[in-house]
């Protein structure tokens, strides 16, 4: 199962657990995994059928923009980060 | 640990890269006929200026346009109103994320209060620039004026002026109770950061301070802007991002994308400073109202005070070592100002203050700071180079209370492929310990410094490096000329990078291909011009361009020879078939001549991710303690660039980027007097360095290849940014033994400091 690393602020929801293995081939069956582990947390993390603005993904070191599509493989890692621009 | 987009071709013998052709766009440059933005003139064009407060924050309670209407020669007046009803409403644009309308459109031209000094409340378009500007004049604004902040800690006090009374802080989806100036707090946390500083055998904090500064760029913000009969909106502009451009104005103005057409001119400079728009919108509307083509061309004094300046700082830097050197954990707390709306640049920077070292524990809060200032805008590594300033300088002084050589502490810590950053992602291959290897062997590292008040220093930076989407198409000509349209506005010598990548690729030389920058309606989508991604990104689309061209010419080739393509070879451009022989060009030509199918190639990619690229920096320092100025007398800077495409662009973006860092560094910021306006909005009075204040920037690039390009590109235009005010700090210290806590380390700050001390 994909290990997902629970945003610091967001540990409020998670009793203080960190990482969780969680079900899901995408990002958004991994959020619904995690909104019924741990209530109240798919709407700090989306808006809507998206991810919250100014939200990103990283699978397995790669940052994508792709949401809550991103395909999620059995042993990816699931950061959620800010998103990144540039100069 | 293979990477999971492993593109890299392992390529040694280059034809092209690494080589240094005549850039493409040379001859236009140097002889002043590259067209820029000003220089667009069209048939019954009018001219924009824009009416400014000279208010830092005030209600707006009236405006009133009737005289400057009146006057002979005035054609359109247009405000906030003029914008359709965006309230609660947010776009997608491309990696930038979701992006408030409301804002967007307020700080083009502000609805209900103005938030800083400069921020554009009208605007009027005239028959010329002269009865603009006195029709401008006559428009009579009456303010209320409010109390205001630009210091970024004063705005987070409980009882600061509040900019947005509905701004509640967010905590990653979770909101404040209370209005605040602070629109974001992010906190990123690894391993248990109290246990980390308990294994310390010494601990170093500081706090470090820094100005807003502007990206500086030599061509002011302009448009022209031609709204057609047909509703169709056509823009000639200096954007980073042509794509970019379009879809924000097509949203702020509620019309379809396909009805903006967005023709990028030659861009005289953006660093992240031209991504947003100011004028595009403005100038359309005013174009819509007066049925005319306007042209919108901004003065100095409106760039400084009118748009993004970077933010200015606090930041808070703890770290603890063993006494052999190794970090055992560190902690940050940082504030960035992100000016007049939310969302600056506090993520990069939380995410870049210890992305050099591996560190088991630490944790990191960050605070993105709404106050009386131009919304910031990105500006070479956005964040990073505030975050670096602090972070290496305690790393510096770790170094020296543990007798430890800097680079050795470095070495020990560095980040490498493997190692996990504290916001939580592993790094892939990277070449920060090359970078590093690469300044302890380089000559300037090993030279003998020696003179009273003479320095030197070394520090490390970080930028992410961008990916997204990317798309290129092009022709093969009957002579074998290959013309390559690309979606990328070319701010810093990419058109060569893009067209050598596809002159590799195809085995013909760069002189062969014909770049140019293609309009919003003439190439497919391609994502701005920023986060160094261009010829990364942009490169692995004319990679993937050359592929099908090959491929095509291979079928060319093929009729021809009346063979099966499959059974044709390439090497070096050289197409070959059971004896058969064909170079490119001789392709080319037959194609005309034997009635084929012309060849017409085009790609697009969307790569994601990260390319990582890491810097490290030596500079020689001399400081007169008698008025407190800093003499740079040498300068080196080390980069890993993944693949030197074009070594002297690698070259000179590594040089301009420390330029830039140095005038950060030793002179450059905004003076705000006591109603917080900008009271140095002028070349004159914003101290940037000329040629006469530095040495010349030695580079030494390294070259670990990407994995997830073809070629090994990382991109290499914002790196250089990140360590320079470290670097300076770090010389200045050597030199004097003064750490230096806040930018600028200007003449009277310095003085002051070794004043101090005495």
């Amino acid at each position: 199962m994909p290990v997902v690393f629970i945003p610091t602020p967001m540990r409020d929801l998670t009793d203080g657990v960190t990482e969780v293995n969680v079900t899901g081939n995408t990002v958004g069956e991994v959020i619904d995994a995690l909104e019924q582990r741990f209530p109240g947390i798919k709407s700090r993390l989306c808006r809507g059928d998206k991810l919250a603005p100014g939200l990103q993904v990283s699978i397995d070191a790669t940052m994508t923009l792709r949401g809550l599509r991103t395909a999620v493989a059995p042993a990816s890692e699931v950061h959620f980060l800010p998103t990144i621009g540039g100069g | 640990m293979a990477h999971a987009n492993e593109l890299y071709l392992g390529k040694q013998d280059y034809q092209v890269l690494g080589k240094r052709p005549v850039r493409h766009d040379g001859t236009d440059k140097v002889t002043g006929k590259a067209i820029y933005t000003a220089d667009v003139q069209l048939p019954n064009m009018l001219h924009g200026k824009i009416v400014r407060s000279p208010h830092a924050h005030a209600r707006i309670k009236s405006i009133d346009a009737s005289e400057a209407l009146a006057m002979p020669g005035v054609f359109a007046v247009v405000t906030a109103d003029d914008f359709p009803d965006l309230t609660e409403k947010f776009a997608l644009m491309g990696e930038a994320g979701q992006v408030n309308l409301t804002e967007l459109a307020a700080n083009c031209l502000a609805k209900g209060k103005v938030l800083y000094r400069g921020h554009a409340v009208a605007a009027v378009a005239a028959a010329n620039v002269h009865i603009a500007d006195e029709a401008a004049s006559k428009i009579k604004v009456e303010y209320e004026v409010l109390p205001s902040v630009t210091w970024v800690l004063d705005a987070m006090k409980d009882d600061a002026p509040l900019l947005h009374e509905h701004l509640r802080t967010d905590s990653m989806g979770k909101k404040a109770d209370k209005p605040s100036n602070i629109a974001v707090h992010l906190q990123f946390e690894k391993g248990n950061v109290t246990d980390g500083f308990q294994q310390a055998d010494v601990i170093v904090e500081r706090e470090f301070r820094t100005a807003s500064v502007h990206q500086g760029y030599i061509e002011p913000h302009a448009v022209v802007a031609l709204w057609n009969e047909d509703s169709r909106l056509k823009l000639w502009t200096a954007t980073q991002g042509s794509f970019n451009c379009r879809q924000q104005v097509a949203e702020l103005l509620q019309i379809p994308v396909s009805q903006v057409l967005v023709v990028p001119c030659e861009i005289g400079g953006g660093f992240g400073g031209k991504i947003t728009v100011y004028l595009e919108p403005v100038a359309a509307l005013l174009s819509r109202k007066s049925g005319r083509p306007v042209k919108m061309v901004m003065q100095r004094n409106e760039v400084f005070e009118g748009t993004g300046p970077t933010p200015g700082s606090f930041a808070r830097v703890k770290l603890g070592a063993k006494k052999d050197g190794t970090l055992v954990a560190g902690e940050a707390w940082l504030a960035y100002d992100c000016g007049a709306f939310p969302g600056g640049m506090i993520g990069p920077g939380c995410m870049c203050v210890f992305s050099c070292y591996d560190l088991p524990h630490a944790k990191v809060d960050g605070f993105d700071v709404c106050n009386n200032k131009p919304k910031t805008q990105a500006y070479r590594a956005p964040g990073s180079t505030q975050a670096a300033f602090a972070c290496e300088q305690v790393i510096d002084e770790l170094a020296e209370k543990l007798n430890i050589d800097p680079i050795e502490l470095r070495l020990k810590n560095a980040a490498k492929e493997g190692t996990r950053r504290v916001d939580g992602p592993v790094y892939p291959r990277v070449g920060f310990v090359e970078c590093l290897n690469a300044a302890k062997n380089s000559e300037h590292w090993k030279s003998k410094l020696s003179g009273k008040n003479r320095g030197r220093g070394i520090a490390a930076g970080f930028w992410f490096n961008i990916g997204g989407a990317s798309s290129c198409s092009a022709s093969v000509n009957d002579d074998g000329i290959v013309c390559l349209v690309e979606g990328s506005t070319d701010i810093g010598g990419t058109r060569t990078s893009i067209a050598m990548q596809l002159a590799e690729t195809l085995g013909i030389a760069a002189e062969d291909v014909r770049p140019q920058v293609g309009d919003t309606d003439s190439v497919g989508y391609t994502f701005l011009t920023g986060g160094s991604r261009v010829t990364f990104a942009t490169g692995l689309a004319a990679y993937q361009l050359g592929l099908d061209l090959q491929e095509q010419m291979k079928q060319r080739a093929a009729s021809i020879w009346d063979c099966d393509p499959t059974s044709i070879t390439v090497d070096k451009g050289v197409y070959k078939q059971n004896g058969h022989s064909l170079t490119f060009k001789q392709i080319a030509a037959k194609i005309p001549e034997n009635q084929l199918d012309p060849v017409v190639g085009r790609a697009s990619v969307a790569p994601e991710g990260s390319t990582n690229a890491f810097g490290v920096h030596i500079a020689d320092v001399e400081v007169d303690p008698e008025t407190g100025k800093v003499t740079v007398l040498r300068y080196t800077a080390i980069q890993d660039a993944g693949k030197a495409v074009h070594p002297s662009y690698v070259e000179g973006q590594m040089q301009g980027g420390a330029a830039q860092g140095i005038g950060w560094a030793l002179n450059e910021e905004y003076f705000f007097d006591a109603k917080d306006q900008m009271r140095n909005a002028s070349f004159l009075d914003y101290r940037m360095p000329t040629c006469l204040d530095l040495p010349m920037i030695d580079t030494i690039i390294v070259e670990v290849p990407n994995p997830s390009h073809p070629y090994g590109v990382r991109g290499v235009g914002e790196t250089p940014i990140v360590p320079p005010p470290a670097t300076i700090a770090n010389a200045i210290h050597a030199a004097v033994g003064t750490r230096m806590t806040q930018l600028p380390m200007s003449p009277p700050a310095l003085w002051k400091a070794l004043s101090e001390r005495a």
